[in-house]
């Protein structure tokens, strides 16, 4: 135990340290697109992990961002505020969404359905009202004034993102970690065995299901703002919408969803391949290193089914057997 | 404790359970008996919440819980067992236990539940160990981790939906002293479902019997073995007479009449 929280307090000092040692501008844009997405991937993995399989959370980010973007540009609203504002709006959202849903009980492929549907929503509205959100087109938070950066969320320093990320990776992680270790887990666990049984058990199913679909979303929406922030752009195709909501689920799942780095290896080595493949493959065959990540993306869910990183720790634990939590063979979206 | 009236359940246009009243007392264990697809089943999905019913009330201790969500029904007070016991795979024996001791008394504390669960798995004969997988269980087992999750929940009524068709002699005998050891040490009272008489007839106070959703007799159990109506409900009119004669002859040996 000791030793696990010396590792810790290192590794988490040493990725502090890592912007005032290494300064390569490159690199370190990467590493807080990394950790950006690192987030929304732990987010999507809190309700993902119990079979909750959302096409949705595109969705979500999207709101994060455009809602914090418009009510800086329109109202002048500092993302200080404006960033809760839309965080609460994606809860909202995700509360009228899944309330019906889970007081029905609609589970399984019709409960992606109906989150799919609501990726196509937001992206709609996003294209529809471009005279507010500039459409497919994008759009850009206005530049602070000089000195006002902080009130803003804008800087042009990347080491500030890089914390900045740092940080809100690092809460994502704890509060993963959190529900892992609390109540919720055991009861999401039953739910997503047998839904009666757990009302058996004394649980309220949708109450539950809710309390996990509301965390996941406001944290999504957090993500999604942060990125509007950090690129000072935004479009549909890149903060919203069904693509969006499919590179979190391949993400998480590729890195593994039962475990709390999981989604973060997940975004590592998504992020890493695909810049690598856009990079060598260059302009001489535009779109090929979207193919060749695709078929990389199915040979990984296809042959670790628990993600890379619950692979790997499965192999060294191999000799004993898994406690609790990881026996799962398959990952959700096929568990149903 | 229980007072049941005029309780229906339609699906569709059939009448699974077609105005059945009745009343338990406070510590006695009531049988419900009947044939596969007597209602006894719909009534006690009634009873917990899984289903709501069409039409009819359920006072349980003075209040209406009729058409009450689950998890409330078994927060206030009622536990039940499945008929196929349904154990949650991914969590260890003791997790599962836990679950239910935590969520089925209110969410109070996480100590307390665990001393919950160790008490009912104590109660039913399991392993306290905390990483026992549900894996290792037969069918005798996830019988009695069934029964462990009722009784965490802190019921002061248990629906035990029993059916001991998978076990043998031995273990039948086995559970049914357990529910009476429930009732005995715990104070609980006690409905127990079952298809099969003989066990049953030992350990119960009272019968009821189902046949078709309707009450077609109910009393004191060595009345009720030897009730006409009961023992065409489960020999058939066509059974030989000689046969039905010595069903019953040795029913009412069986528990001792």
């Amino acid at each position: 135990m000791n030793r696990q929280a010396a590792f810790w307090t290192i590794a988490l000092l040493a990725l502090v340290a890592l912007p005032f040692v290494h300064r390569d501008p490159y690199h370190l844009h990467v590493l807080v697109l990394i950790l950006i997405w690192s987030f929304a991937y732990t987010s999507w993995s809190i309700m993902g992990r119990f079979g909750l399989v959302s096409l949705g959370h595109g969705g979500f980010m999207g709101i994060g961002a455009y809602v914090t973007a418009l009510l800086w540009n329109h109202l002048g609203v500092s993302p200080w505020i404006g960033i809760p504002l839309s965080m609460a709006t994606a809860g909202v959202l995700a509360l009228i969404v899944a309330y019906p849903c889970f007081r029905f009980r609609i589970t399984g492929h019709y409960f992606v359905l109906v989150t799919l549907a609501l990726s196509g929503i937001v992206l709609q509205v996003i294209t529809a009202t471009r005279d507010y959100t500039g459409g497919s087109l994008g759009y850009t938070p206005q530049r602070a004034q000089s000195g006002k950066g902080l009130f803003a969320l804008q800087f042009d320093d990347k080491t500030t993102w890089y914390l900045i990320a740092l940080a809100v990776w690092a809460a994502g992680l704890v509060i993963w970690r959190a529900i892992d270790r609390s109540m919720i887990r055991h009861a999401m666990e039953a739910i997503s065995e047998d839904e009666d049984a757990a009302a058996a058990a004394g649980v309220n199913v949708t109450a539950e299901k809710l309390k996990v679909t509301l965390i996941s979303a406001l944290m999504t929406a957090l993500s999604g703002a942060l990125y509007c922030q950090y690129q000072m752009f935004i479009s549909p195709d890149t903060v919203s919408g069904i693509a969006v909501s499919l590179q979190m689920v391949f993400a998480a799942i590729v890195g593994g969803v039962y475990v709390a780095l999981g989604p973060t290896v997940g975004a590592v080595i998504t992020i890493v391949l695909a810049e690598v493949l856009r990079i060598s493959f260059g302009t001489k065959a535009v779109g090929w290193d979207n193919l060749v990540y695709g078929i990389l993306l199915v040979l990984f869910i296809i042959f670790l089914p628990k993600g890379i990183l619950g692979s790997v720790i499965d192999r060294i634990k191999s000799p004993r057997k898994p406690s609790r939590g990881h026996e799962q063979q398959t990952v959700p979206i096929a568990r149903r | 404790m229980l007072a049941v009236e005029g309780l229906v359940k339609r699906f569709g246009g059939f009448r699974a359970v077609n105005n059945v009243s009745f009343r338990v007392e406070q510590g006695e264990i009531l049988g419900l008996i009947g044939p596969n697809g007597s209602g006894k089943s719909t009534i006690f999905n009634m009873l917990s919440g899984t289903l709501p019913p069409t039409e009819g009330s359920i006072l349980f201790d003075g209040r209406e819980i009729a058409g009450l969500a689950p998890h409330r029904i078994i927060v206030g007070g009622i536990g039940r067992t499945f008929q196929i016991p349904r154990p949650f795979h991914r969590l260890s024996i003791f997790e599962n236990v836990v679950l239910a001791g935590f969520y089925g008394q209110g969410r109070h504390s996480r100590a307390k539940a665990e001393e919950a669960a160790e008490h009912a798995l104590a109660m039913v004969g399991l392993p306290t160990d905390r990483h026992a997988s549900v894996e290792g269980l037969g069918a005798a087992g996830l019988k009695k981790l069934e029964l462990a999750k009722a009784l965490a929940t802190g019921p002061k009524l248990l629906l035990a939906d029993e059916s001991l068709g998978g076990l043998d002699e031995a273990e039948m005998d086995q559970a049914a002293d357990m529910l009476r050891r429930i009732r005995d040490e715990l104070g609980i009272t006690i409905i127990w479902v079952e298809h099969i008489m003989g066990v049953l007839m030992r350990v119960v106070d009272r019968v009821m019997v189902l046949d078709h959703g309707e009450k077609i007799a109910e009393g004191l159990p060595a009345d009720v073995a030897g009730d006409a109506r009961v023992i065409e409900v489960y020999l058939g009119t066509d059974a030989d007479a000689s046969l039905a004669a010595a069903a019953a002859a040795q029913a009412r040996r069986r528990i001792g009449a």
